[in-house]
């Protein structure tokens, strides 16, 4: 048992993903409430006290993002979830999608009414299909029954909801990059500021938010923001959906109170390391989020040295982050110089392009990588790696060039030995082993 | 495309008005959908129906890595080899799906059967390694289980 939950609290059956099975665990009673006895800067007051972190990947307070917007300022105003998922290790959105897409519309519609917006969109990826084909059932069931359209619930409150599908282009999930998507240009990022809420999509005052910091809000609404506060700790209030993947015996997701033990989480919930080796390193939160050796995790084995907790504050402190929640397990015997080659492959074909570093960066850090796997690096390519990743820090218009900077630098920080080996034997000391065997 | 456009007017109305050209990716797939790819045509019959430039529809075009100008093979295979499915065995899968098919990915089979592709990260790596078949996700594969995939796909 991973804590108490927020998402994922109820038993999966044949419809508890409908209207039908959605209300009959008090699904749109938050709805209604809001919208008999609560102003939209109620609701936004709500989100704020309830100190809710996005779940995208940089953890800015939801609330504080939603005063950014004053609904009431005549303009049109957006609000868009952002169900693009393509950090690689994570797929805890599309169990939102699948699982309780009613969640996601609920809160849709409080947000709307919290941030005076008339037409709201969820922007999922191009690839996720059933994903996309429980939440288009949703959209129609909620459409039928009056929940979207004109004077919702006779409140006077008007709401439609477009469901925008993506077509295959990681950095799409980017906030801004996804405008660009919507407006049916080149998803190119923009330059902040102007900040979203200031000018988004078409030009309006604009929110984008993960799927799952959505979806809590149904939740924090009915609920009220103290109870939320209740669960999680003092500064990171609330869950997690945690995707785990790799070389772990039990991978999925698991909702997982913010404080929980991580040692618990990995070695009982997860049942522990495949082939029960012991664990070399870890990957927190999407590849984007720095790798961790299993000793700086401190989760290495059961009892062995005490675990650290999962929260935010935590593992910002370890120098990674919570990031997307996709964690990925790395047993003892993996070689590191392929998983660095596998992501700087990744950047490179995922950068839009537009900015020198990074679409040069990019490009070079994985000619260099794979000289390297071929057996033939040279000395002065950990040098290289290095400048380039830090040459990409803070000079780019969105994250993907800094990410990829970080991953090349943690890993190179963390198994420097590893990659030394490789320059000077022109093999792996691993065999170039990726699984578990 | 013509054929498609009450399909897209139906579209509009849950979107604010005078913003056609939001409709312009939604058009594309559901072209694609129909017909395996976009041809020169559609392109034509965009910027009529939506007032977007020819540009920018190639832009948007280039831009997706789901987008295509031309056909492929029947079924379309997309093996993933990011990080988790890798170390789940993707690698290992990707060499014996080029074997037995005898294409590389990129490449389409003589008979137009099938199409081999790599893709980055699906957002199935806790049912890795997965293989994309058309829309299809086919999780926890292993040869065998790919061959018997095979079998069944015409
Ligand atoms: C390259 C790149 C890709 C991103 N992909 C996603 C994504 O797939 N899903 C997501 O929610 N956020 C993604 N983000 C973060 C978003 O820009 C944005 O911060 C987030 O959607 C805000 O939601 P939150 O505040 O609820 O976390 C990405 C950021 C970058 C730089
Ligand atoms: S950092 Fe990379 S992906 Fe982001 S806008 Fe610049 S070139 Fe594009
Ligand atoms: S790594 Fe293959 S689905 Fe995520």
């Amino acid at each position: 048992m991973t804590g108490r939950k927020v998402l994922t609290g109820f038993e999966i059956t044949a419809d508890s993903h409908t209207l039908a099975g959605y209300r009959a665990r008090g699904g749109y009673e938050a709805l209604a409430k809001a919208l008999k006895t609560m102003q939209p800067r109620d609701v936004t007051q709500e989100i704020v006290d309830s100190g809710i972190q996005g779940r995208g990947g940089a953890a800015f307070p939801a609330g504080r993002k939603w005063q950014g917007i004053d609904p009431h300022d005549g303009q049109p105003h957006y609000l868009i979830a952002n169900a693009d998922e393509g950090e690689p290790g994570t797929f805890k959105d599309r169990w939102v999608l699948e699982h309780d897409p009613h969640a996601l519309l609920e809160s849709m519609l409080l947000g709307s009414y919290a941030l005076g917006v008339r037409h709201a969109f969820v922007y999922i990826r191009g690839e996720y299909d059933r994903p996309w084909r429980r939440l288009d059932a949703a959209v129609e069931e909620a459409y039928a029954e009056g929940l979207f359209g004109e004077n919702i619930l006779g409140s006077g409150f008007s709401c439609d909801l477009f469901v925008f599908r993506g077509a295959g282009a990681y950095v799409c999930g980017e906030a801004s990059s996804l405008l660009g998507s919507i407006e049916g240009t080149r998803a190119w990022p923009r330059n902040r500021p102007p900040r979203m809420t200031v000018r988004g999509l078409y030009q309006a005052p604009t929110v984008v938010n993960n799927v799952e910091t959505i979806a809590s809000m149904a939740w924090i609404i009915r609920n009220g923001a103290q109870a939320f506060r209740e669960i999680g700790t003092e500064k990171s209030p609330g869950t997690r959906l945690i995707s785990i993947s790799g070389h772990i015996r039990y991978p999925g997701v698991y909702e997982v109170e913010l404080g929980y033990s991580w040692t618990k989480f990995l070695h009982e919930d997860c049942g522990g390391l495949l082939c029960n080796k012991p664990l070399k390193a870890v990957i927190p939160g999407g590849i984007s989020s720095q790798v961790m050796t299993g000793m700086d995790a401190k989760v290495l084995t059961p009892g062995e040295v005490e675990g650290m907790t999962l929260d935010h504050e935590v593992l910002r402190a370890a120098g990674s982050s919570l990031g997307s929640g996709g964690m990925i397990v790395i047993a003892e015997g993996t070689c590191m110089v392929r998983l660095l080659q596998i992501m700087l492959r990744f950047y490179r074909h995922e950068s839009c392009g537009q900015c020198t570093p990074c679409r040069e960066g990019t490009g070079w850090m994985h000619r260099i990588i794979d000289r390297i796997v071929a057996g033939e690096g040279r000395p002065e390519d950990i040098g290289t790696l290095y400048h380039i990743a830090r040459f990409n820090d803070g000079t780019t218009i969105c994250g993907l060039g800094d990410a990829a900077g970080y991953a090349a630098t943690a890993m190179l920080d963390n198994f420097r030995d590893e990659f030394d080996y490789y320059i000077e034997h022109g093999h792996s000391k691993f065999g170039g082993n990726l699984e578990c065997q | 495309m013509k054929h498609l456009i009450p399909e897209f007017e139906r579209l509009k109305t849950r979107l604010p008005p005078g913003h056609d050209a939001t409709l312009l990716l939604p058009c594309l797939r559901r072209i694609q959908e129909d017909q395996g790819y976009i041809a020169d045509g559609d392109i034509e019959g965009l910027v009529e129906y939506l007032g977007v430039p020819r540009i920018q529809i190639e832009e948007v075009l280039s831009f997706y890595g789901m987008l295509r100008r031309a056909p492929i093979g029947r079924w379309h295979l997309q093996v993933c080899h990011n990080v988790s499915c890798s170390m789940r065995g993707a690698e290992r899968l990707l060499d014996h799906l080029s074997g037995r098919l005898g294409i590389q990915p990129g490449e389409t089979t003589p008979d137009r059967r099938f199409t081999l592709s790599t893709v980055e990260c699906l957002g199935a790596c806790g049912t890795a390694p997965v293989v994309m078949v058309n829309e299809a996700y086919h999780e926890n594969l292993d040869p065998a289980g790919l061959d018997a995939l095979l079998e069944r796909l015409d």
